[in-house]
Order: structure tokens, then sequence, then C-alpha cells
């Protein structure tokens, strides 16, 4: 069962890596951001299951902050990406 | 009683892996940013959700991180596709 665990998380390892296509070829900012997202999630997945498969319950609480750390990730750049629409769009107000 | 587990254990992170091999699929060949946006929830939902299930049963913790991720994903999904919409990136 823990050798499954292993070629489970050294699958999905493989998959991710396939993600990294679309960061360099994709054509906007969300695209790339999407498939860091998506890496994210899936460097998440891996950490369990390798946890699980080596028995090493240290891997939950890294899996835990890798999960936080994606999200805000997300949401930097959500408003890194906002922030100069907004501004193109308050300056015919102020000018 | 532990076969039936095992077996169980086996079927939820085969699917977990194909949800995230779908997802990549649908990342890579999706033509514009909304749909390809659409392949990744799933795959971010289900593909931790399912080997989750599998791997542990009812272990705490694994569920705060899950339930972290279904929040962040349903979240960030929503903002992603707001800046997608307004104009942030070229389709």
């Amino acid at each position: 069962m823990n050798d499954f665990l292993l070629g489970a998380a050294g699958f999905l390892l493989i998959t991710l890596a396939l993600g990294l296509v679309r960061i360099v070829r994709g054509p906007g900012d969300a695209d790339r951001m999407m498939s860091a997202q998506l890496i994210g999630t899936g460097g998440v997945t891996v950490l369990l299951l390798a946890g699980a498969a080596e028995r090493v319950p240290a891997a939950v609480d890294v899996a835990l902050s890798l999960a936080l750390l994606a999200a805000f990730a997300s949401v930097a750049f959500v408003k890194s990406a906002t922030r100069p629409i907004s501004d193109t769009e308050k300056e015919p107000g102020g000018a | 009683m532990s076969v039936f587990l095992d077996i169980f254990t086996v079927a939820a992170v085969s699917a977990g892996a194909f949800f995230f091999l779908a997802g990549i699929v649908g990342l890579l060949r999706f033509p514009d940013t909304l749909s390809r946006l659409h392949a990744l929830t799933k795959a971010d939902n289900l593909g931790l959700g399912l080997p989750r299930a599998g791997g542990l049963l009812a272990a705490l913790k694994l569920v705060v991180v899950w339930l972290l991720v279904l929040l962040a994903s349903a979240m960030v999904s929503q903002m992603v596709a707001r800046v997608a919409r307004r104009g942030g990136s070229p389709s």
C-alpha cells in the first residue's frame, strides 16, 4: 500500500510538471496564476500522500502551511492585478 | 475489513489522480481563460479531497487542510475570474 501511495505521489508530480508548460506559454497573467494555484494544490496532495506512505506526521503541517501560502499568493496576485485598473478608473474623475 | 479499506484507498487515490490529470489537460488544452479556470477548480476540489478521504480517514488536521483549500480555491477562482473579465489579461 505504501508503494502505491508513493507511486501516486510520483505520478502527481509528473502531472504537475506538465502544468509548468502553461506558466511558460500562458498568454495572460491570470493563466499563469491559475497554473501556479493548481501546482500549489497538487503539492499539498503530494505532501499528504507521501506523508501517509512514509508515516511522517509532520508532512501534514507542511501541507497546511503550503495551502495557506498558496491562498496568500493568489490573493496577492488579485490585489496587484486590480490596483492599476482602479487607478485608471479614478484618473478621469481626478483630472 | 482491512481489504475493503485498502480497496477504498486505491480507488479514491486513483480517482483523485485522474482528476488532477484531467485538470492539467484542461488547463493546457482549453482555448480561453475562463474555461481554463473551470477545468482548474474541479481538479482543485476533488483532486485534493479524494486522496485525502482515501489516505487517512477522519484525521482532523487533514480535514482542516481540505477545508482551507476548498475555501481558498472557491474565493480565488471568483477573484481571478473577475480580473480576467475586466481585461487584466488578454484571454
